[in-house]
């Protein structure tokens, strides 16, 4: 190891952080000036997954006192390992967050034992008590969100059918399909959700086919969970369909046919947490939430959408952001007609079994498998 | 841009060789260090002057990625562990170039051979741990050998083009892959990333002593060095390079064409999935699709740029290595998108074939004739 590359302001922080641990339990090395690393899978100006995080950091770029080092298309191998490590090194970061899901297991695990006196901020990973101390996962509820697009939707299809390009029918994606159906069909009983998996999360020409087919097949909104929305959003726009976003907001793309979407809310996360560890909390090393906790938030209407339409959208958002309403409420069947969740049953935002989710509900026009 | 006559290079690798006699036994060796040397100079002073026109200092562009690829303990290791696929995964096609075979598939015997000693390694969870990691080495290799062995057989028996069928096999490949690990081999408790299960802890084959590096460098040099002999040194590497240089001719004075390249098809899918096995037991600790990383890909421009020698290949993945390792710098201190990386791999490529024009024209040099 050449400890020579780290700088003296760094073990500083370093020992300091280290005689307030022993104090205090995990503490991370944290100070006025500090430097902080963004790593994305991406590019950082997909309109996607990537810019979403990419704005959060450009939101912690304003503070004062704070240095952002960002590096783009890194891959889920050791080369993430190095990244980081890079950064610690070279830049002096003492606050990581590795953005993408597959850096958690086993690259930023490792770094975070590695590196015991820093911290380590994973985007969708799932923390627990086996896992090392100064490492820690966040995640929102986006279906919050989806759900409020799908009402949206619900209002402003013609033909009644609706359109998801999802990437793979894993629980994350399967939440946020069942979620805008659940929304659509609280508007109009009479909604399908027709989806189609491309199988990855960038696959460009798999999902303009998906975007084309749909629109052929009489689909006149759709949304999507992909990396990047670009390729849906404005293939369908141009094809006169309308759109509800995801991931950011991509109304710039589709002035006119964009609706709403379900956007990350890394802007107001990412400021949250250098003010707890400025001071001097620990950020909770599972840390969740949904529309209440601000870390997931809905885009503006577009013009489109009808005045019923943004009143009970509205009203639906006011709830969930009073966190009294709840999504995945029984009786609720899948689409081959099993009961999923059984009548009386709620399950609120924080279920574990909403996280094991394998099924489509009845509305969604599509297969798991 | 190519042409090295007058490369202050040039200048300091010719002045030992002031004796005729000198030039007359060595001219050709120097020509393979010195052309590709100045086409490496060149290219990386068109790469300045594109990175100029950005509106960045040149001279920090060479500091930088001095400073990312070799000019720490840590940078050096960054680079090796980059590098170390990448010797592998280019043997794939070198071997086969020997005998006139373009063979760019390496990455689908990478996929393969990380199923296969994945495969192999769940199987025999009991086994004492170096007997597992011998079993996952023999399994990944025999998996990227048939791999690549069933395009050889196809282009020796059947006509079919090695190059496009070996190119479509890694897309077959990857696609067994992602079925494998989203189905049958699937670990249920992988939810969000559809993975393997682990290997264990106990089985994973850790890093060369005292460094970051993983042992696949060490296997990539024995692998390069051994098919160095086996190509110079041998009779079956002679047989095969008369194959290579005219297969009638071989044919007419009795050489096994069909058997020459078959082996020498699976000693290149070998190498290729004895990366694979390297990566899943000394990185991931289990398959998923983190392992399409392009190293396959990757190692086609290697091969090339070496020449398709077996020797020269490592020193050219070094430099590889040491371009993706300072990538990450040059993008944290100078702004540039990732993709300025690939742009100067692109240049370092066609300066590299366009100097193939130089050998035996440059005049002095011509002594040997």
């Amino acid at each position: 190891m050449d400890f020579g590359r780290i700088s003296r302001r760094h073990l500083l922080q370093g020992s300091a952080a280290l005689t307030l641990g022993t104090a205090l339990g995990t503490r991370s090395a944290f100070a006025a000036d500090t430097t902080i690393g963004f790593i994305y899978v991406g590019s950082r100006d997909d309109y996607g997954y990537n810019q979403a995080h990419a704005q959060g950091a450009a939101a912690l770029k304003k503070m004062p006192g704070l240095k952002v080092v960002e590096e783009e298309k890194v891959p889920e191998t050791d080369a993430v390992e190095k990244t980081m490590e890079s950064m610690i090194n070279l830049d002096g970061a003492t606050l990581l967050f590795p953005t993408s899901f597959g850096y958690y297991n086993p690259h930023m695990i490792k770094m975070a034992n590695k590196f015991p006196k820093l911290r380590f901020e994973h985007c969708g990973g799932l923390w627990t008590d086996k896992d090392p101390k100064n490492a820690g996962s966040y995640f929102g509820y986006i279906d919050e969100a989806q759900y409020i697009s799908g009402i949206v939707a619900g209002y402003s299809t013609k033909s009644g059918k609706l359109g998801f390009v999802a990437a793979k029918p894993i629980p994350q994606v399967l939440r946020n399909i069942n979620a805008f159906t659940l929304g659509a069909r609280l508007a109009n009983p009479k909604v399908t959700t027709q989806a189609i998996f491309t199988g990855d999360w960038s696959m460009p020409v798999k999902e303009a086919e998906a975007t084309n087919s749909l629109i052929d097949q009489g689909v006149d909104v759709l949304t999507c969970h992909v990396d990047g929305p670009k390729t849906m959003v404005e293939n369908a726009a141009r094809r006169g369909a309308m759109v509800c976003g995801y991931h950011v907001n991509q109304a710039p793309l589709a002035p006119k046919a964009y609706l709403t979407g379900a956007e990350w809310n890394w802007e107001a996360l990412y400021p949250k947490f250098v003010k707890m560890l400025a001071a001097g909390e620990s950020i909770p090393n599972f840390y969740r939430g949904g529309l209440k906790e601000e870390i997931v938030k809905v885009s503006p209407y577009g013009e489109a959408v009808s005045a019923e339409a943004r009143k009970h959208a509205d009203d639906i958002k006011a709830q969930l952001t009073a966190g009294t309403y709840t999504i995945f409420k029984g009786p609720i069947m899948d689409n081959k007609g099993k009961t999923v969740i059984a009548a009386g049953t709620d399950r609120g935002q924080k279920d574990p079994e909403l996280e094991k989710m394998d099924y489509l509900v009845e509305g969604v026009i599509g297969a798991t498998s | 841009m190519t042409s090295g006559v007058g490369d202050p290079a040039e200048a300091v690798a010719i002045s030992p060789a002031a004796d005729p006699g000198f030039l007359q036994r060595h001219g050709g060796t120097i020509e393979y260090i010195l052309i590709p040397g100045a086409a490496l100079a060149a290219a990386l002073g068109v790469f300045g002057i594109f990175v100029a026109l950005f509106g960045k200092s040149p001279l920090d562009l060479y500091f930088y990625m001095y400073q990312g690829a070799f000019g720490t303990w840590f940078s050096w290791q960054n680079t090796l562990t980059r590098a170390a696929p990448l010797i592998l995964t280019a043997l794939c096609t070198a071997l086969p170039a020997q005998l006139g075979m373009v063979i760019i598939g390496g990455e689908g015997a990478l996929l393969i051979g990380a199923l296969a000693a994945t495969s192999a390694a769940l199987l025999m969870q009991s086994a004492p741990p170096f007997v597992v990691q011998l079993a996952m080495a023999c399994a990944g290799m025999a998996g990227g050998g048939l791999w690549i062995m069933l395009s050889g057989g196809l282009r020796q028996y059947r006509g079919v083009n090695e190059t496009i069928s070996s190119l479509l096999l890694v897309y077959i490949a990857l696609a067994i892959l992602n079925h494998l690990v989203e189905g049958a081999m699937r670990d249920p408790a992988s939810l969000n990333k559809p993975s393997t299960r682990e290997i264990g802890a106990a089985n994973m084959i850790g890093s060369i002593p005292g460094t970051d590096v993983h042992w696949g460098l060490v296997f990539g040099v024995i692998a390069a060095v051994a098919s160095y002999i086996l190509i110079y040194h041998t009779v079956f590497g002679f047989a095969a390079r008369v194959a290579g240089g005219n297969i009638r001719a071989a044919r007419i004075v009795g050489l096994g064409v069909g058997k020459l390249i078959l082996t020498i098809c699976f000693l290149a899918g070998a190498s290729a999935g004895l990366a694979g096995m390297v990566e899943v037991a000394a990185v991931q600790g289990r398959t998923n699709a983190n392992l399409a990383a392009g190293y396959g890909f990757t190692g086609i421009l290697v091969a090339f740029l070496a020449r398709q020698n077996p020797l020269a290949i490592i020193p050219v993945a070094i430099l590889l290595g040491g371009i993706s390792a300072s990538g990450g710098l040059l993008q944290r201190r100078l702004g540039l998108p990732d993709a300025s990386v690939q742009v100067l791999q692109g240049i370092i490529f066609v300066a590299v074939l366009a100097s193939d024009a130089l050998y035996g024209r440059i005049g002095f040099l011509k002594g040997k004739a």
